[in-house]
């Protein structure tokens, strides 16, 4: 049996360019839909999978504004069976503080966790601490960029691809576990799982915000190079001024 | 005192020296010494070279191969002996583990995948979003700080004047909570076979590759050039390619001399992963697509007419 607790965030799905709002402090999100970030879908999935594999629960939680709750329907929808929404009036959190809220959330449950999963870093934000933040609080052991986990009596095997091969880690539970995108590919939502999703509720809390030591100033869009692109030609034709440009770069011999 | 995590067994690791280079224009400016942390007598080699004046090594006989947490209590114990006010690491998986870590149990601020830190209390820095598609400019405030660096974004130089260097083992006071997480065993890559991160001519294709049979032409280009292929995100969602493929922000970063990027359009996330190629060759139906506008030659038509046109023209 293992009580799994998985924790995302809500992301802007960004397409091909980055607009700010006026102020430099966010994404303009007005024309944009939002999604789970990807290794966090991955997690998602995981939960799942273990929770089917071996017993237990699952339970989808994440810090974020009201409509944070889209995202944790679309967990439920692929098959979590709780969640609960830490609420902000939206803006960032630093890790700091989003780390010691979801501990706190964690701590405040009356059956604890066997695992905590999330991603190895998020999409937007990408502070790589959140999750070993939240192990340090429980006092669990954690390991992180985790791309397959197998659970063996007394605890879990971990792998972490290094430099082309394979880091196997072995951990106790109760463990905290963050994953990659690979370790899995997520599902589709059924329709009867977003029926049903639609009408679970969602436990809601607020969090309280500690202070961060990382202060968000403005943000940058990095400029472009804007080098000129070359059109070498259209369709098949152009296969000959291709290897032109091939052997000029020295890629195939003259 | 600057404290710099240095990776690395027989020499220091090249994104480590890099991280030391940092440290070390950070010293400078602020008027402390710096010294290292490193797992491996090796890694401490001709570090005095580029300026630091002490490297302590820890050891302890529990420690075979990798614990993230008891690795980290190394970096925690440097922190509190010597008192040390900024800690920089390279932002390799390794850096980023170990950094947070650290500031986990020191209750410090940590701001990873930095691209320039200025001298001075607070910290001001940029900071990579998005996988560097978008900056953030911040403040790290605290009695210590952490960072890592982005690999490869600052050149690794020797300092004007080396120093003396000292070095020094240190056995931190290990608890079995610190060795909990262990690399148990590795395995290795597969001989003979091209990474991505590491190939010279990358073939990439998108969704307009239409199948998973249409990447067969891209794996025959790529035979002919020496190279590998990969792909989108979308391919790889999509099951026709496996994840290990993936060119993009949640997989590999290439750093090719050309990558052809075969009806892909180019959105961030996948941007973020062909950022580092020397030269973009696109082939694209759509001549607006963002791909193409990011690219240095393109192609305008449908891939599965013009990479077997392009794999027969190098038969020739």
């Amino acid at each position: 049996m293992l009580n799994i607790l998985v924790c995302v965030k809500r992301v802007p799905e960004t397409g091909a360019r980055i607009t700010l709002t006026a102020d430099e402090q966010a994404i303009d999100t007005t024309h944009l839909g939002f999604t789970i970030s990807p290794h966090e879908e991955c997690a998602v999935e995981e939960a799942i999978r273990l929770a089917a594999a071996h017993g237990g629960t699952t339970r989808v939680l994440t810090l974020g504004p009201a409509g944070a709750v889209e995202q944790l329907q679309n967990a439920l929808a692929m098959g979590i069976e709780e969640a609960t929404l830490l609420e902000t009036d939206g803006g960032d959190w630093g890790p700091q503080a989003t780390a010691a809220a979801i501990a706190e959330a964690a701590r405040a449950r009356a059956e604890p966790f066997d695992l905590l999963l999330f991603g190895n870093e998020s999409a937007d934000n990408g502070n790589y601490q959140v999750a070993v933040r939240v192990a340090a609080a429980l006092g669990l052991p954690c390991v992180t960029g985790i791309k397959g986990i197998e659970v063996v009596e007394g605890g879990l095997v971990a792998r972490r691809e290094a430099g082309g091969g394979w880091e196997i880690f072995e951990l106790p539970l109760p463990a905290v576990v963050s994953v990659r995108e690979g370790i899995n590919l997520p599902r589709y939502p059924s329709l009867p799982g977003r029926l049903r999703a639609k009408k679970a509720e969602i436990e809601r809390v607020t969090p309280s915000r500690r202070s961060d030591g990382l202060e968000k100033v403005r943000l940058v869009v990095p400029a472009e190079d804007g080098r000129p692109v070359e059109i070498l030609g259209e369709g098949p034709t152009a296969a000959a001024r291709v290897v032109d440009v091939l052997r000029e770069l020295g890629l195939v011999a003259s | 005192m600057i404290l710099v995590l240095v990776e690395g067994e027989a020499a220091p690791a090249e994104v480590s020296l890099e991280a030391v280079t940092l440290a070390r224009r950070l010293a400078g400016g602020l008027g402390l010494p710096l010294e290292a942390v490193a797992y491996d007598a090796g890694a401490a080699e001709g570090l005095g070279a580029h300026g630091v004046s002490r490297v302590h090594v820890v050891r302890d006989e529990r420690l075979g191969d990798y614990a993230p947490e008891a690795w980290a209590e190394g970096v925690v114990e440097v922190v509190r002996r010597r008192g040390a006010s900024i800690v920089v690491a390279s932002g390799s998986d390794r850096g980023q583990e170990l950094l947070a870590h650290a500031a986990a149990q020191l209750d410090a601020p940590f701001a990873a995948n930095c691209v320039e830190v200025r001298a001075g209390d607070p910290l001001e820095l940029v900071r990579q979003r998005w996988g560097g598609s978008l900056l953030e400019e911040a403040r790290l405030s605290g009695p210590v700080k952490l960072l890592t660096l982005v690999p490869r974004v600052l050149a690794a130089e020797p300092a004007a004047e080396g120093v003396d260097l000292v070095v020094e083992e240190l056995r931190p006071e290990l608890r079995d909570e610190h060795l909990r997480v262990r690399v148990a065993r590795h395995e290795e890559p597969e001989p003979g076979k091209v990474l991505l991160t590491d190939a010279k001519v990358v073939v990439g294709g998108g969704r307009g590759v239409g199948s998973a049979e249409g990447f067969g032409s891209l794996e025959e280009l790529a035979n002919l050039l020496g190279g590998a292929v990969g792909g989108s995100r979308v391919v790889t969602n999509l099951g026709w390619r496996s994840h290990a493929d993936q060119i993009g922000q949640t997989g590999a970063r290439i750093a090719p001399r050309l990558y052809i990027a075969c009806g892909i359009s180019g959105a961030i996330q996948h941007m973020v992963g062909c950022r580092g190629a020397k030269r973009i060759l696109a082939i694209n139906t759509d001549r607006h697509a963002p791909m193409v506008a990011r690219a240095d030659y393109a192609v305008i038509g449908d891939v599965q007419e013009i990479v077997p046109a392009l794999v027969a023209e190098l038969r020739r």
